[in-house]
């Protein structure tokens, strides 16, 4: 029985990490069709963020929840200035281009703070069921990916500039002649798509330590959740978050973390064989 | 209101504006017809601002807007209502009203109590999606939206395009009411001569890239200009 619920609490968990990581993706693949492949190093450096703000004393929530979104947020702005605004609707140059700062991004921290993981503590220690622990930070990401998804919601479905976002993600033109500038729109919106990533970076950190490198570990998982979840960013997102994600906890807690992602792009595959344009290109179609 | 002088614009290095030139006064409506391809929709894209121009000027009060960005050109006072209707599919009908006010940073509550004033038949589809409107919802949609943003001078790309006529009357009445209410300028491309007899005070044909005809009141309403110009149909569409 306490097994059972530890199990469970390891699959929310599970599906909460890939929540996490993947809502970044979701803003910036999922709504605006842009492949940045260096999405993962958006990640890597919240997670950067997050330790080198704490190792100077500041305090571990603000390193942890308010640093690394605006840290990263503004790299992002700064990347779609530089970068993506000039490669708009070329998906192959900015994939390219993408892939070459996403290197950039790891030399550049490996330089500075060497090729080594680093670490912060966990929060909130842990609890036991039974004979087992669980780790209370666990649990306190799951509320966390919770909040995440009804903030996303309620600034797109609620806000006047989530509305403008939706508008000019599906005509930019007509948007224009209404007098919306597109070019803000996307500005704002890929920096914001960043500052999800800075943060998705700073919550894991304390779980899994930072690492230069840490970003390709999750860039393909997030990018298969996006995809897998299909025109409906938000809803998609969280329905393949709850699927593959419990199908990696499974598989990882039967036999090998490697098992486990090979069953969460098996999982994946068939998924987009059977529904080519992902769960939310068939199902709840109208969801946000 | 807006004066176009010997515009030139076209697509990439095909030229389809040839050197038009036209003025559209305080709350006068302006029609322009002319077979498919001699370049009615590329003046009002050049005009928005979403087809570059190559040469001329287009000014609004006496102000240039050829050079600024779409954005820009709405905010000096034009609404366009586009070919095929442009609406936001996935946004519901309120939200498509609201986007038309907030993107003139109008209140949108207040735009959405007008919209739906002058077009009571959209308070029954306010929650449903744009893209799961008839044509002729969304046309009326397409045209609130554009005046959510209260615009001086507007641009129509054949509204009446695959509509019903009980809808096509309507939409004169509805037009004509606004161009009383509102002063509006009005700047109507079509090729039903019906719509256009019910409301432009001036016709200016066009024909490859240039106007070469102007028409008053009078002479729109001449039974002749039907055969003239009727011929606009599918049969012959030869001078493409």
């Amino acid at each position: 029985m306490d097994y059972a619920v530890v199990v469970a609490l390891q699959i929310v968990s599970g599906v909460a990490t890939l929540v996490i990581v993947s809502l970044g993706l979701a803003v910036v693949f999922g709504m605006m069709r842009v492949i940045n492949l260096a999405h993962g190093e958006f990640l890597m450096l919240g997670g950067y963020t997050a330790i080198l703000a704490s190792g100077q004393g500041i305090n571990r929530w603000l390193s942890i929840l308010v640093l690394p979104p605006l840290v990263v947020g503004l790299i992002g702005a700064v990347v779609e200035r530089v970068l993506i605004r000039r490669l708009y609707g070329r998906m192959v140059d900015t994939m390219l281009a993408t892939w070459g700062l996403s290197l950039a991004f790891i030399g550049g921290v490996t330089m500075l703070f060497g090729n080594s993981v680093t670490g912060i503590s966990a929060p909130f220690g842990s609890f036991g069921i039974g004979r087992f622990h669980v780790a209370g930070y666990d649990m306190f990401l799951v509320l966390a990916s919770v909040v995440l998804s009804l903030i996303v919601w309620a600034v797109l479905k609620l806000t006047p500039a989530g509305l403008i976002a939706r508008g000019t993600m599906q005509n930019a033109e007509m948007a224009a002649a209404l007098g919306v500038s597109p070019e803000r729109v996307y500005a704002l919106t890929f920096a914001a798509g960043a500052a999800l990533s800075g943060l998705a970076g700073g919550l894991i950190a304390p779980v899994s330590g930072v690492l230069p490198t840490m970003g390709t570990a999750y860039i393909a998982k997030a990018f298969i959740t996006v995809i897998t979840g299909g025109a409906a960013m938000l809803t998609g997102t969280l329905v393949a978050s709850g699927l593959l994600g419990s199908v990696l906890t499974v598989f990882t807690f039967l036999t090998t973390p490697v098992f486990g992602e090979v069953a969460l792009l098996v999982m994946a595959i068939v998924l987009l064989r059977l529904l080519p344009r992902g769960i939310t290109g068939r199902f709840l179609r109208r969801a946000l | 209101m807006i004066a176009v002088e010997n515009l030139v614009s076209g697509y990439g290095r095909i030229r389809v504006l040839d050197g038009i030139s036209l003025t559209v006064a305080p709350g006068e409506c302006v029609g322009i017809l002319g077979h498919n391809g001699m370049g009615k929709s590329t003046l009002l894209r050049t005009i928005v601002g979403l087809v570059p121009t190559w040469r001329g000027s287009v000014r609004i009060d006496g102000k240039p807007i050829d050079k600024l960005p779409p954005n820009r050109r709405a905010h000096a006072g034009i609404g366009f209502v586009p070919q095929g209707r442009q609406i936001f599919p996935g946004l519901s009908v309120r939200e498509n009203l609201h986007f038309g006010a907030l993107a003139k940073r109008r209140p949108p509550t207040h735009a959405e109590a007008e919209a739906i004033e002058e077009f009571p038949e959209l308070e029954r589809l306010l929650d449903r999606p744009g893209g799961a409107l008839s044509g002729g919802e969304q046309q009326l949609l397409a045209l609130a939206r554009a005046l959510a943003g209260t615009p001086r001078l507007l641009l129509l790309d054949e509204p009446t395009e695959g509509i019903q006529p009980s809808i096509v009357q309507a939409m004169i009445e509805r037009i004509g009411d606004l161009r009383r209410k509102r002063g509006i300028a009005v700047l109507l491309v079509e090729q039903n001569l019906d719509f256009l007899r019910g409301l432009a005070d001036r016709l200016l044909l066009i024909h490859r890239g240039r106007i070469v005809r102007e028409l008053d009141r009078a002479a729109i309403a001449d039974p002749s200009l039907e055969q003239e110009f009727i011929g606009a149909g599918p049969n012959t569409v030869a001078h493409h």
